[in-house]
C-alpha cells in the first residue's frame, strides 16, 4: 500500500520506500530522511525574492538578505519537482521536517483503507467541491 | 513571592506540624501576589467540580443542553454586536474583541460566534487569580455585581494593550460562571503611545499594568478608580468609555444567562458549559489519536528585536505519541532582558490554540479545550518562556508566529489522513504591519492607538485554491480593516494610498499566498504626531511556503522625510506618485529625504506631509511554481499583481504580453527546461551538507538561539556582545547594549581615526 505524505512525496509502506508522486522515482528508505533522496541547491533568495526598489540606491530592497537568509530548494533528482523550500540562515543544518512512525502509519494506513473500501483516497479527491463563480468585470 | 515556593530551612527540620503552621503563616502573610506559577503555568481543564458533577449525572437532556448552547452563542454575539458599536477603541470598531464565558472554575468555555478566541483563551489566567487570591481575601471579595479589570500579560493576556473586563454570575449566593469582554485598546500609558511599545526596555517602560482588581462593585465602575487609570494613559476618554462599554456589555451578558437559568434551570447552564469542553477535549485527543505518530518540526528566525537586526530562532517541534501531543520550544532564542519582544508562556499557548482553532481544525469551537490536550516544553529564560521581569510589550513578534507556523507543521501529519476538517494551508502572514500613531489631535486631544490594518494579514495558498489577499489578522477570522476616512476625521493623518494591492510582493507558488496592501501615510493638522511600527522581516522572510511553495518576500518601511506633501500637490502634482516604488525609486521631490529602513521603527514624531510607507504582507506559497496553471499565472498579471518579467522567470510561462494569450507549446518547453536546470544544479543532498553545513553560526550574525539540534546548546552572540554558549537546562535571559551607544561609538572610533589620518599628514 502506498500512502501520499505531501503533494509530492509518498511512502510505498509495503517497500518501506519514499518515492516522489510525480514520477515514482525511489527516493530511499520510509525511515530516514526524505531530503536524503532529493538534490539540493542554495538559492540566492534574491533571485526569487526580487528587488522591488533600486538597490543601486537602497539596502532594504524588498529582497532578503542573503547573509540573514538561505533559501535551499529541494528538487527531485527524477523529474525535478521543487519538492520542498527551506528558509533557513546560512550554514545551519537543514532541519529534517518530516519523521514518522513507519509501524504506526502502517497500523494507521491499513485501517483507513478498510474504512475506504480497501485503498486510500486520493488527497485531491478531498479537496472541496469547486463550484463556478460569478465573474465580476467592469468593462 | 508565592507560598508554593520552596523555602530554605537553614537546614532545619520541620515537623509536619511546624510546616503546616509556617504554610498558614506565609499564606496569610503574602508579601506581593504576583503571577502564581501554579495557574500561569497550567492551561489545562480544571477539574470536575461538585456542581458541574451532579449536573453532568442528573440525565439532563441533551438537545435541551444543546438549546442552551445556542442561547449563550446568541448573547455572547449580542454582547460583542454592543462593544463593537459602541466602543471608542479602533480594535473595537473593527472587530479585535471578544465576549466570553467561563466556567465557576475560571475555564474558558465558549465565545460568540465572532470574536477573537485569543483575547479569551488567556482570559481564563486571571479569572482563576481573582478566585485564588480576592475570593476569600477579607479586604477584596467578591460579590453579586462586582467587576474585575486587568491587562497584565503576565497575569494572562496577550499584551499590555488589550483590557478585560470580568464579572462573576451570581445565582441564588453561587457563582455559576464568569462572564468577560476583552478589546484591544491600544493606548496604556506606555514609553511610546499606542500601546505597544517596541523601545521597553524594563516591564516599567510598557505602561498600566493592572493584575486583576475590582474596578466596579454594584454594576458600577468606582470612579475613582477608573480616574487613576486615566491619568495613567494618554487617551483618558479611552480608558472611560471602552470601560463602560464593556461593563454594560457584561452586564448584558448577566442578563441574558439569568434568562436561561430562568428558563432552563441553573444545572443546564453549568452542564453545558462543563460538556463544552469535555467534549472539544475528548474530540481533540480522538483527532491528535488519529494522526500517526511522529515527529514534525520546522526552524524560523526572526530577524529583528526592534531594536536592531537579530537571528533570533524560533523552533517549533511536534510530536504525536498516541493521543498525546508535544508542542516543543527548546532551542528557541533565550530571553532578551532589555528588549520588547519576549512572550510569556501563558500568551504563546493560547496563540497555539488559536492557530489549531482557525488553521487546523476550523470546525471545533475556538474554546479552552482545544489546546489543552497538549503539552508544551520550552527552555526557561527564553523568548517564549521568559521570566516575569522581561519586557514582553511587543510580544507579537513570537506570537503571531505561533499563530502562522503551526498549521505548516500539522500539514505534514494531517495530508495523509483520509478526510480534511479544512484544506492544507501554507502558513497566514504573521507580523503586525500597521501603524501605531500617537500625539496631539487636530481637536487638541492627546491620544495613542493603532490603525486596523492588522487586520489584513494575508491567507496562505491551499491544496486547493490560492490565498485570499488580505484577508484576516493572523489571529482571527473576523477581524475587519476598517474604513479610514472615519479615522481621518479623529486623526491627525491622511491616507495617500489605502489598501492598495501591489505588483509583485507574492508568497509564489502552485497555489500563491494572498498578497497584502500598501499603506502610505501622511501627518497634516498637527505639529505633534508621529508613527511606530512593530514589523519584522526585513532581512529574513517571516512566512515561509509548503510544499515547494516559496514563501512571502522581505518587508521593509520606506519613508520621505524634509517636505510637505501636501505643497508639492500643490506645486507639482505629477511628481507625488501614489506608489511607495516609484516614490523611492524616482526619488522626483527636490529637496526630500528618501528612506529606506526595516520596519521596526520606533516612534517618531511626522513633520506636516513627511510620507510614510509600509506593505501589509502575503501569505505563503502552496506548492512547486512550475505546477501553477499559466492561465493563474495570467489572471496574476491581468490583475496587476504580478509582472509579465516574473510570469516568465518564476513561473515560466510564455505569453504576448499585449494579449497574455499563452503559447502552450512554449511554455512547456520551458518549464521542462527548468526542471531540467534544476537537475543539473542540484547536489545530493549528503554531499550538499558535507560542503555547506558549519560547525556553528557565521561570528558576524547576531545569532541567538540552538544550532543544529534543538535540544543542544543555545547561543547567544549579541550585537555588539559577548558570545556565550548556553547548556539546555541554564539558558540565561540576554541584555543587549543601546545601539545609538554602538553607533556613537563606530562614529568616534571614525573621529579618531580621521584625526589620526590628519595629524600624520
Amino acid at each position: 500500500m502506498k500512502i501520499c505524505i505531501t503533494e509530492y512525496l509518498r511512502i510505498d509502506l509495503d517497500a518501506e520506500r519514499w518515492e516522489c508522486r510525480r514520477c515514482d522515482r525511489d527516493l530511499g528508505a520510509a525511515r530516514d530522511n526524505y531530503k536524503r533522496g532529493l538534490l539540493v541547491h542554495d538559492r540566492d533568495p534574491r533571485e526569487i525574492h526580487q528587488p522591488l526598489i533600486d538597490p543601486t540606491k537602497y539596502s532594504y530592497t524588498f529582497a532578503p538578505d542573503p547573509a540573514y537568509t538561505a533559501l535551499l530548494e529541494y528538487y527531485c533528482p527524477g523529474c525535478g519537482t521543487l519538492v520542498e523550500t527551506e528558509y533557513t540562515v546560512p550554514g545551519h543544518p537543514p532541519v529534517r521536517d518530516i519523521e514518522l512512525d513507519i509501524d504506526s502509519l502502517k497500523e494507521k494506513a491499513a485501517q483507513w483503507a478498510a474504512e475506504h473500501g480497501g485503498t486510500l483516497p486520493e488527497p485531491e479527491s478531498l479537496h472541496r467541491p469547486a463550484h463556478a463563480r460569478h465573474q465580476h468585470k467592469h468593462s | 513571592m508565592n507560598v508554593e515556593s520552596k523555602l530554605d530551612t537553614g537546614g532545619a527540620t520541620l515537623s509536619a506540624q511546624e510546616q503546616q503552621l509556617l504554610n498558614e503563616f506565609l499564606a496569610e502573610n503574602q508579601l506581593f501576589y504576583g503571577p502564581d506559577p501554579e495557574i500561569m503555568r497550567n492551561h489545562s481543564l480544571s477539574a470536575r467540580s461538585p456542581g458541574e458533577e451532579r449536573a453532568l449525572t442528573m440525565g439532563l437532556d441533551p438537545n435541551r443542553m444543546n438549546l442552551v448552547r445556542g442561547r449563550i452563542g446568541s448573547a455572547l454575539e449580542e454582547a460583542f454586536t454592543m462593544v463593537e458599536q459602541t466602543g471608542v477603541a479602533p480594535g473595537a470598531k473593527w472587530g479585535d474583541l471578544v465576549s466570553a464565558v467561563f466556567t465557576a472554575s475560571g475555564d474558558m468555555s465558549q465565545i460568540g460566534p465572532h470574536g477573537i478566541a485569543v483575547f479569551a483563551s488567556v482570559c481564563h489566567y486571571p479569572v482563576r487569580f481573582v478566585r485564588k487570591y480576592w475570593l476569600n481575601d477579607p479586604s477584596v471579595g467578591v460579590r453579586d455585581g462586582d467587576a474585575f479589570i486587568h491587562n497584565d500579560s503576565r497575569f494572562g493576556n496577550i499584551h499590555n494593550t488589550d483590557q478585560s473586563m470580568i464579572m462573576p454570575l451570581y445565582h441564588e449566593g453561587e457563582i455559576v460562571c464568569w462572564m468577560a469582554a476583552t478589546i484591544h485598546e491600544g493606548e496604556c500609558g506606555a514609553i511610546e503611545p499606542g500601546g505597544m511599545p517596541s523601545i521597553a526596555e524594563s516591564k516599567f517602560d510598557e505602561g498600566l499594568k493592572m493584575c486583576p482588581f475590582k474596578c466596579a462593585e454594584n454594576f458600577q465602575l468606582k470612579r475613582d478608580l477608573v480616574n487613576f487609570l486615566q491619568n495613567s494613559v494618554r487617551d483618558p476618554k479611552l480608558q472611560l468609555f471602552d470601560m463602560k462599554v464593556k461593563l454594560h456589555a457584561v452586564i448584558r451578558l448577566r442578563e441574558r444567562l439569568l434568562a436561561v437559568i430562568e428558563e432552563f434551570g441553573k444545572e443546564y447552564l453549568i452542564a453545558t458549559l462543563r460538556q463544552t469542553l469535555e467534549d472539544t477535549e475528548a474530540e481533540v485527543r480522538r483527532r491528535i489519536g488519529e494522526m500517526p505518530d511522529g515527529t514534525v518540526r520546522i526552524n524560523t528566525f526572526i530577524d529583528n528585536d526592534l531594536r536592531e537586526h537579530i537571528l533570533g530562532k524560533w523552533p517549533l517541534e511536534v510530536t504525536v505519541e498516541g493521543e498525546r501531543m508535544i508542542f516543543d520550544f527548546r532551542g528557541a532564542c533565550p530571553e532578551l532582558r532589555n528588549r520588547s519582544i519576549n512572550a510569556n508562556l501563558a500568551s504563546l499557548k493560547t496563540c497555539l490554540m488559536s492557530n489549531l482553532a482557525i488553521y487546523v481544525w476550523p470546525d471545533l469551537p475556538p474554546n479552552q479545550a482545544v489546546f489543552s490536550p497538549v503539552e508544551v516544553l520550552t527552555n526557561r529564560n527564553s523568548l517564549v518562556d521568559p521570566s516575569d521581569e522581561a519586557p514582553v510589550a511587543m510580544s507579537l513578534i513570537p506570537l503571531f508566529r505561533a499563530l502562522g507556523a503551526p498549521a505548516q507543521v500539522m500539514a505534514k501529519f494531517l495530508y495523509c489522513l483520509p478526510k480534511r476538517y479544512t484544506a492544507i494551508n501554507a502558513p497566514h502572514y504573521n507580523q503586525p504591519a500597521t501603524f501605531v500613531y500617537g500625539g496631539l489631535t487636530q481637536h487638541l486631544e492627546v491620544t495613542g492607538n493603532f490603525c486596523a490594518d492588522i487586520n489584513g494579514n494575508g491567507a496562505g495558498g491551499r491544496e486547493d485554491n490560492d490565498g485570499e489577499h488580505a484577508m484576516s489578522p493572523v489571529f482571527g477570522a473576523f477581524a475587519d480593516t476598517g474604513e479610514f476616512e472615519l479615522a481621518e476625521e479623529e486623526l491627525p493623518f491622511v491616507r495617500l494610498v489605502a489598501q492598495q494591492l501591489t505588483k509583485d510582493r507574492i508568497g509564489f507558488g502552485k497555489h500563491r499566498g494572498g498578497l497584502g496592501y500598501e499603506q502610505i501615510v501622511t501627518v497634516k493638522g498637527s505639529n505633534m504626531f508621529g508613527f511606530m511600527t512593530g514589523q519584522c522581516g526585513a532581512k529574513h522572510p517571516s512566512a515561509y511556503g509548503l510544499f515547494g511553495g516559496y514563501g512571502c518576500p522581505a518587508y521593509p518601511l520606506a519613508k520621505i522625510k524634509d517636505v510637505n506633501i501636501f505643497e508639492v500637490m500643490d506645486s507639482n502634482p505629477e511628481l507625488v506618485k501614489f506608489s511607495m516604488i516609484d516614490l523611492m525609486n524616482e526619488q522626483a521631490i527636490p529637496g526630500a529625504r528618501y528612506v529606506m529602513q526595516d520596519a521596526g521603527m520606533n516612534f517618531e514624531l511626522a513633520g506636516e506631509g513627511e510620507v510614510y510607507m509600509i506593505c501589509q504582507g502575503a501569505g505563503g506559497g502552496y506548492g512547486d511554481v512550475l505546477e501553477r496553471l499559466p492561465e493563474d499565472v495570467m489572471r496574476d498579471v491581468e490583475e496587476a499583481l504580478l509582472s509579465p518579467r516574473l510570469a516568465r522567470e518564476i513561473y515560466f510561462v510564455t505569453f504576448d504580453e499585449q494579449t497574455l494569450v499563452v503559447d502552450a507549446p512554449a511554455t512547456t518547453a520551458a518549464r521542462a527546461a527548468e526542471r531540467a536546470a534544476r537537475k543539473a544544479r542540484g547536489i545530493p543532498f549528503d554531499a550538499f551538507c558535507a560542503a555547506w553545513v558549519k560547525p556553528e553560526p557565521d561570528p558576524a550574525l547576531p545569532y541567538l538561539g540552538a544550532w543544529g539540534p534543538n535540544d543542544g546548546p543555545v547561543i547567544a552572540n549579541p550585537p555588539g556582545g559577548v558570545r556565550v554558549v548556553m547548556a539546555p537546562d541554564a539558558v540565561d535571559g540576554v541584555m543587549l547594549s543601546n545601539p545609538k551607544d554602538r553607533r556613537i561609538a563606530e562614529l568616534e572610533a571614525e573621529v579618531a581615526a580621521l584625526k589620526a589620518k590628519l595629524a600624520a599628514a
